[in-house]
């Protein structure tokens, strides 16, 4: 990440349902923001690198999403498809402080 | 060419395809001893060969002798280790040898005193193997059906199971020696159980699938010899014969995937299996109604080497369990959380996956209705927003309109929230109702707010419609109330989860109007009373609907339908259509258990009842503020 990046809260880790997610709107698109059933988050722009499909609205198992599209499951920590497919989705860096998520934007 | 058998081939064919295989290679120029086991080779006395003598006491003179021979396992070393060997290591079911700290598999090994020589058993013995080193212990090798497919100088030549035939066994023969064209498929208790092809083996690899999967072919016999084109219908089990098909054409119409790219990423990447061509090429990963052709197609390069799907199926790559053991072990073991059912069964995952969550998910409710809660996080997102997904990411609105009768001010409404939240596109669908299309997820919740109506469930593995004709209120060849029916059935049916989407008819008369011969449960009036139909689909593959019964009220109707539809709730397989299903058990199964056993059907209809009750509407739950979470998007401070 480049010096510029500053860090951003945008809600408590409760907000976010385990195994689910949230999309943080940017003019620059979307954001998904994802928990897992052991509480780690993590960050994806939300266009799947096969169609575009919302990542956000996918199934969360382990640590990957599977897109509501055509099913690619992609990693969620980063953005890379799982094989055999191919591609990757951008991952942005967040972290846990005090129960709150902070996205590095 | 001298041959021990006394025909050709006498492993892969019967005497009668190996007396025209003999006679065609002889019209070549090739000379045949057979029945002769070679006793000598004689020596010229000068170092070279001068013929060879058989057991017989004849011989015959030779420049060159060329001998093939089998393989024989190398069992040396298993041996010098005290392991038992009888022409290969014996080993059990498990793979272990008789020293249960060895395992053994492939071509050294002699199971169930076979011992094989090709890939596939090969790849089936690995994966019990490793299940068992792994100390999973639950899979088991019974011994693998091998089929031979030969191309002997131009001849095509294919066999498979035991095509020697014998007692208890029927044959059927088509026999045209002058046309260089023989088949002869062999019969036992109504299942194919060998196929010898001579000649014309564009069939071998239906006639291989029919052997495996072991169904019974007693509704083909008639057309069962001449091949599966003669069966007529086109679709699921890939009719159209993918040796004949061009490498431009079309296999799978959902993905674009052409049967060039399929048969290069088999060559390339080494493909065994359906799955691995599902996944590296995408071809039937959608609809998965070209399985068929795509399973053919993977046959015909890979050959012998093709591992058929296991009948079995896991659910998932999570687990070895089928859908049958998880539903046992749900309703046995009483568990009613997806972590119970992972520790259970000894899931391999932490948490599943997107195809064995929203399964299980299923499994738990219908097994204990209003005990196991809901898991959203385990629903496809369709059924998590109660809408559907479109390929831009936003979703489809459609409300109930039971029986697809509206009103003036439903109407309105609907026209007014398309003004408001600006629906790109409004649509009748099929099942009699309007579809608003392209509303952003955030406006779902208002949307659904100013319709005031309830959720249709177009979007779920559920109850979807039933669709009437207009019937004996208006129409004048109507004879009942066929629309009156029809809304009392999706009133009792509203918010029905299945095991796949459920479509019903009622139809007010023979004509038909409601299209009752195509759904799941189909309804015709007639005169006397109903006539219900189940397994029907309209959709990937058209199954025309099977008569159950005919009843004479419309509480009959309800309570056999009803029935019917918890018998499929019951026991079908997440993703199983009432037509899979029916296919699965056969119909008399379902006739006995709704028909003929009124307290089984009543029963049923109970626990159908019973799980329904006090079902809230999804979309009434959002409004009231379930989740709301979910569908408000965070927005960032500028
Ligand atoms: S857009 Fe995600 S899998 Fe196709």
């Amino acid at each position: 990440m480049t010096d510029s990046q500053h860090w951003v809260q945008i809600c408590a880790l409760t907000d976010i349902p385990p195994q689910g997610s949230r999309v943080v709107e940017r003019a620059s698109g979307n954001v998904a923001v994802f928990r897992t059933h052991d509480d780690k988050v993590f960050a994806l722009l939300d266009r799947c690198p096969h169609k575009g499909g919302p990542l956000s609205q996918g199934i969360v198992h382990g640590e990957s999403v599977t897109c509501p599209l055509h099913s690619w499951n992609i990693d969620l920590a980063t953005g890379a498809a799982r094989a055999p497919d191919e591609g990757c989705a951008r991952h942005f860096p967040v972290k846990l402080e005090h129960g709150m998520v902070l996205l590095g934007l | 060419m001298v041959h021990l058998g006394d025909w050709l081939l006498d492993r892969q064919l019967d005497d009668v395809a190996g007396g025209l295989l003999r006679r065609a290679l002889e019209e070549r120029g090739i000379g045949f001893l057979l029945g002769k086991q070679t006793a000598a080779i004689l020596d010229d006395g000068q170092g070279g060969v001068a013929g060879v003598r058989f057991s017989d006491g004849e011989q015959v003179d030779a420049q060159l002798v060329v001998m093939a021979v089998g393989i024989r396992p190398n069992t040396a070393l298993a041996e010098s280790c005290g392991l038992h060997c009888e022409r290969g290591i014996v080993v059990s079911d498990a793979l272990q040898t008789y020293d249960p700290r060895v395992y053994a598999v492939g071509e050294c090994v002699s199971h169930r005193g076979v011992a094989y020589g090709l890939v596939a058993p090969l790849f089936e013995q690995a994966k019990v193997c490793a299940n068992h080193l792994a100390q999973l212990g639950i899979g088991r090798y019974q011994g693998s059906v091998l089929s031979t497919k030969l191309k002997v100088t131009g001849i095509d030549l294919f066999s498979a199971g035991d095509f020697m035939g014998g007692e208890g066994m029927e044959d059927i023969v088509l026999s045209d020696p002058a046309g260089g064209v023989y088949k002869k498929l062999v019969i036992k208790d109504d299942k194919l159980a060998g196929v010898c092809l001579y000649g014309d083996t564009a069939d071998g690899a239906w006639y291989f699938k029919l052997l495996r999967e072991g169904r019974s072919v007693a509704d083909l016999r008639d057309t069962l010899m001449f091949g599966e084109s003669a069966i007529g219908d086109a679709g699921v089990q890939g009719q159209s014969k993918a040796a004949c098909m061009q490498d431009s054409d079309e296999v799978c119409g959902c993905n674009g995937v052409c049967k060039g790219s399929i048969v290069k990423a088999i060559k390339d990447k080494g493909l065994f299996t359906l799955d691995e061509v599902k996944k590296h090429t995408k071809a039937a990963s959608s609809c998965g109604s070209c399985s068929g052709l795509v399973e053919q197609i993977l046959m015909s390069v890979v050959g012998t080497d093709f591992q058929e799907t296991p009948k079995t199926k896991a659910v998932c790559g999570c687990t070895e369990r089928s859908h049958g053991e998880v539903r046992k072990a749900i309703r046995e073991q009483h568990l009613l959380t997806h972590a119970e059912v992972f520790h259970f069964l000894e899931w391999r995952t932490p948490n599943g996956c997107a195809t064995c969550r929203p399964a299980i998910n299923y499994y738990l409710l219908s097994s204990w209705p209003h005990e196991a809660v809901d898991d959203p996080q385990s629903r496809f997102v369709n059924e998590r927003v109660h809408a559907n997904i479109q390929k831009d990411g936003t979703f489809s609105v459609i409300p109930q309109m039971k029986g697809g009768v509206t009103t003036a001010s439903e109407l309105r409404r609907i026209a007014d929230v398309a003004d408001k939240y600006q629906v790109p596109m409004v649509k009748v669908t099929g099942g009699q109702r309007i579809d608003l299309l392209g509303v952003k997820k955030e406006d779902l919740v208002n949307v659904w707010q100013d319709l005031g109506m309830q959720s249709g469930h177009a979007y779920g593995k559920s109850i979807r419609t039933v669709k009437t004709c207009v019937g004996s209120e208006f129409c004048r060849f109507g004879t009942q109330n066929s629309t009156q029916m029809g809304i009392d059935l999706e009133t009792m049916l509203a918010n029905m989860w299945s095991p796949h989407k459920v479509k019903l008819a009622v139809s007010g008369c023979p004509r038909n109007c409601a299209e009752a011969g195509i759904k799941d449960v189909g309804v015709i009036a007639v005169d006397s009373g109903w006539e219900l139909y189940v397994g029907g689909n309209g959709g990937i593959k058209t199954e025309v609907a099977q008569f159950l019964c005919k009843v004479k009220t419309a509480e009959e109707v309800k309570e056999y339908s009803g029935a019917f539809l918890q018998l499929y709730r019951e026991e079908a397989y997440y993703l199983d259509r009432t037509v899979h299903y029916i296919a699965r058990v056969g119909l008399d199964v379902i006739k006995a258990r709704v028909v003929t056993d009124a307290a089984s059907r009543q029963a049923l209809y109970q626990r159908l009842l019973f799980s329904l009750q006090g079902l809230p509407d999804p979309w009434a739950a959002r409004i009231a503020g379930a989740q709301k979470n979910e569908f408000i998007p965070i927005k960032l401070e500028a």
